[in-house]
Formats: structure tokens, sequence, C-alpha cells
């Protein structure tokens, strides 16, 4: 059993329990919730998320969370996981169903994918990524680099903060990472093999993070 | 690129999951625990299922069971049956669900599907449509309450309806085609598919693998899904990816098996 708490923040939003199950089944301490001291105690934060953005960031301010992530994540640096909705949480703003300002930590703008005529929203099913800068995420994934996505809405930003892609008729892209945040358009915990590897490869980021500290 | 996604429905009857056929007749296969586990190993890329006697019933879907069988789920699982208001979907997400399907309820109040996409997002909703052939007027009607109850919608119409009401996937199944292997019914799964522009996920009617290929070249569906033929027969699944990629379609391959020189149904 890792020693390490990763705590998946309960906002209310979307399916947790799916991320709880992968966590657990890699031998992890996880827990869902939605305290602040948890966040405080956390040496792993996951924000996972399934729906729409302006309803996700009203509940996270109601439950006086917004501080406590910047404090954990931006300050003292503890290793973040933004998961589909979790990482377009992580831009500026987005136009879904209005405007609404995100948590800011990437200088990224969440919009409709912008796809062509005819081609079907939201983007559903199994995509294959290709990888684009340097990251620990995908280490160890040989051959198929499929990643199951559902999503109509995708995070705008510069080049040097996606570390892969995808191809949906326009470029999307498919997880981005700046210093201790990472965050995947697509559901690790929902892409078998190679999703739980990813996941495991994150955990191997924040145990490392650790003896770094030591 | 995107990949057609290979979707196993797993039907569940008072608690077992059984094969259905005609919507009328089930022969039983075993625990769904069981069930769940060889579609999720194997190289299915999403699991539907529906509880068809939930809604008969008056009961909610099954939270423990489906805590107990999403624990080792680690595709996409979409959940059925006795799904009512937004407090049912909050139930079987919490338990583990990733996407929920509403059927009946959808019939009797369009306008939940508005509310419920609101809330949790059109990707998560589902729409099924359990449809049956009208032969006098040459198009497909709508039923409801597991194929019992026509609802006098027209499918085409109905499938339009949904969407512009938020669902943000149709799970189109024929009535008539349930259980008798002779294929999906391509007419309506390509005229729905062609009418709207969120994904129509095909079901009913596969007897052959070839079955699955129809549907997505000829049906036009975004994913192909079947239920009685993943069960009795190993490996079943794999087969299935075989045919699809043999006749050239995007598919995702996972598994250590070799996927050349499958051909022993046709």
């Amino acid at each position: 059993m890792n020693d390490k708490l990763f705590v998946i923040v309960d906002y209310g939003m979307g399916n947790i329990q799916s991320v709880l199950n992968a966590f657990a089944h890699l031998q992890c301490r996880a827990i869902l919730s939605q305290a602040e001291r948890d966040l405080e105690k956390a040496d792993a934060i996951i924000l996972p998320g399934v729906g729409a953005f302006g309803e996700a960031m009203s509940h996270l301010r109601e439950l006086g969370l917004i501080k406590a992530l910047n404090r954990n994540v931006l300050k003292r640096k503890k290793p973040f996981l933004g998961i589909c909705l979790g990482m377009q949480l992580i831009g500026l703003d987005s136009t879904e169903n209005g405007k609404y300002e995100g948590l800011g930590w990437i200088p990224g703008h969440v919009r409709l994918i912008a796809v062509p005529g005819g081609w079907k929203l939201p983007h559903i099913g199994w995509n294959e990524i290709r990888i684009t800068g340097e990251t620990p995420l995908f280490e160890s994934i040989q051959n198929d680099f499929n990643f199951y996505f559902v999503h109509s809405f995708q995070m705008e930003c510069a080049d040097r903060y996606v570390v892969a892609r995808c191809n949906y008729g326009v470029e999307i892209a498919a997880a981005v990472q700046h210093e201790n945040i990472f965050a995947t358009q697509f559901h690790p915990e929902k892409s078998q093999e190679n999703g739980l590897r990813l996941l495991r490869n994150f955990i191997h980021q924040v145990q490392a993070r650790e003896r770094r500290l030591c | 690129m995107l990949k057609t996604r290979l979707i196993s429905c797993l039907v569940l009857r008072n608690n077992v999951i059984v094969q259905s056929i005609g919507f009328r007749r089930y022969l039983p296969v075993g625990g769904a625990g069981i069930s769940m586990e060889f579609v999720a190993q194997w190289d299915v890329d999403e699991i539907f299922l529906v509880d068809i006697t939930a809604t008969k019933e008056s009961r909610k879907s099954n939270r423990d069971l489906i805590a107990s069988v999403s624990k080792n789920c680690f595709v996409p699982l979409t959940v059925g049956g006795g799904i009512h208001d937004l407090e049912d979907i909050k139930i079987a997400i919490r338990a583990g669900a990733d996407k929920i399907s509403i059927n009946s309820e959808a019939v009797r109040n369009p306008a939940f599907i508005t509310d419920a996409s609101r809330r949790y997002g059109s990707q998560c909703i589902v729409v099924s449509m359990d449809v049956k052939r009208d032969e006098s007027k040459k198009q497909h009607e709508v039923f409801a309450d597991s194929g019992k109850a026509a609802t006098g919608l027209e499918a085409v119409q109905w499938a339009k309806t949904v969407e512009a009401h938020g669902a943000g996937e149709i799970f189109l199944n024929s009535i008539d085609r349930d259980g008798m292997k002779n294929g999906y019914d391509l007419e309506v799964l390509r005229r729905v598919s062609e009418a709207v522009s969120i994904p129509v996920i095909a079901c009913g009617g596969v007897g052959v693998m070839a079955h699955f290929v129809a549907g997505v070249l000829e049906g036009r569906a975004s994913a192909v899904a079947a239920a009685n033929i993943f069960h009795h027969t190993e490996h079943s699944t794999i087969v299935a990816k075989a045919y699809l990629r043999n006749a050239g379609i995007p598919v995702r391959l996972n598994t250590a098996a070799k996927y050349a020189g499958f051909s022993f149904d046709d």
C-alpha cells in the first residue's frame, strides 16, 4: 500500500467514484473529500469532473475550496491531476453556457470544439493521442495510444503547455502540464490499461517528489 | 483518429443478466459481476448495463449492484433502467456509472432530458429508443416501458427531439430484431444517424460478426452494440474487432490477442 494520501476533490460533479475505483485498484490511499482540511493533508490532489464549467466553479466557490486549491497546488506545489472538466477548470475562462472564470493556473481558454461540418459533438470515444511535449505521464505506454474522450469543449492554450494532442477534425489538447500541474482531457480512469498506466506514472511523480524533499 | 466503439450490452432482469429475445423471452446468463468481469477484460470499449425490470417494478436502479460491477470496470459504464429524476441519476453516478441512459421517462417528460444534461452535461445523458417497424406506414414507432407501451412517436422525429432537448447520445434498439440474429435494422439506423448530429449507438439483432460492419458502413452508426452474441462465446468481442478492422473501420486493439484469421462464423 502506498502511504501517500491522494485527495479526489468531491464537489458534486461527475463520475468521481470511477476515479476513486481506479486509485484504489492501484493500491493507493485515496479519498473523496470536499473538506479544506483534507486538501491541506493531501500529498496529491485530483480534480475530476464531468459536467458544466460554470456550475463546477460555483460549487468549488460555495465549498470554499478555491483558496485551498490555490494554496496547495500553486504555493505548496503539490502534484495535481485534473481530469476532463478538471483540466478545463484550470484554464482562465470558459464560454460554456455563458462566460465563466476558471482557476487560471494555465493561461488557456475553454471553447467549444470547432469541428468541421458533419462532425459530431460531443467528441465521444477512443482516440489516439500524439505526445508533443516532455512529460512523465505516458512513460511505458507503447504501440497503442488510445484514450477515452468525452467532451464538447476543449482548452485552447500555448503549445508549451500541451504535452499531448489528438485529432478530431481539429487539433485538440489531450494533456497539458506545467510544473506540478498535470491534466488530461481524456479519462484515464476509463481508458483501461493505458489509463491505469498513466495514473501509475502520476503516482510515481508523487512518490518521487517526497523523496526529493527528504 | 476516433475509433468506432464496440459496446457490450448487459441486460439485467431481476438482478440476473439475461439474453433477450424480441423483448418477450429471456434466457438467464448469470450474475452481473462475472459477466462484467469478462467483457471488461476483453476488448470491449464500453459497457451498457440496463435493468429492464426497474421501471416496471417502480423501483430505483440497484445502487449496490452498480457499485460492485463498476469497481473493476475501467472502461466507460452506462447505466439505464429505473431512471426517473435527477436524484436517480445522482445515485447511479455516485455508485460508479459514467453515463446514464433514459428511456421511458424521456418519453413521458422530455424536459427531464434538458434538466439532466444541464446538471450533468449532455455527454453524460444517453437517450435510449426502442423502436418497432410499422409496415403500413413504412416508418418506425418508439415504444416505452421495455417495449410494452406504444407512444405514437415516429423514430426519426423523436431522435431530433431528444437531440434538441440536450441528449448526448442515442442508443437505438430494434424490438423486431432483438434476439433474432438477422442483423441491425439498417433502415431506421441510417435514417436516425443521418438526422442527428449526436452519436448513435446501434443495438438489436447481431447474429454474425459481419452485422457489426454493416451497422457502421451502411447504418452509419457511431458505435455498435450487442448483448446476446457476447454471451457463451469466448473472446467474441475480439472476433468482432477483427471483423471491423478487416472491413477498414478504425478500432482500438488493446489485448495481446491476435486479430488476424478470424472467419469461423460465415
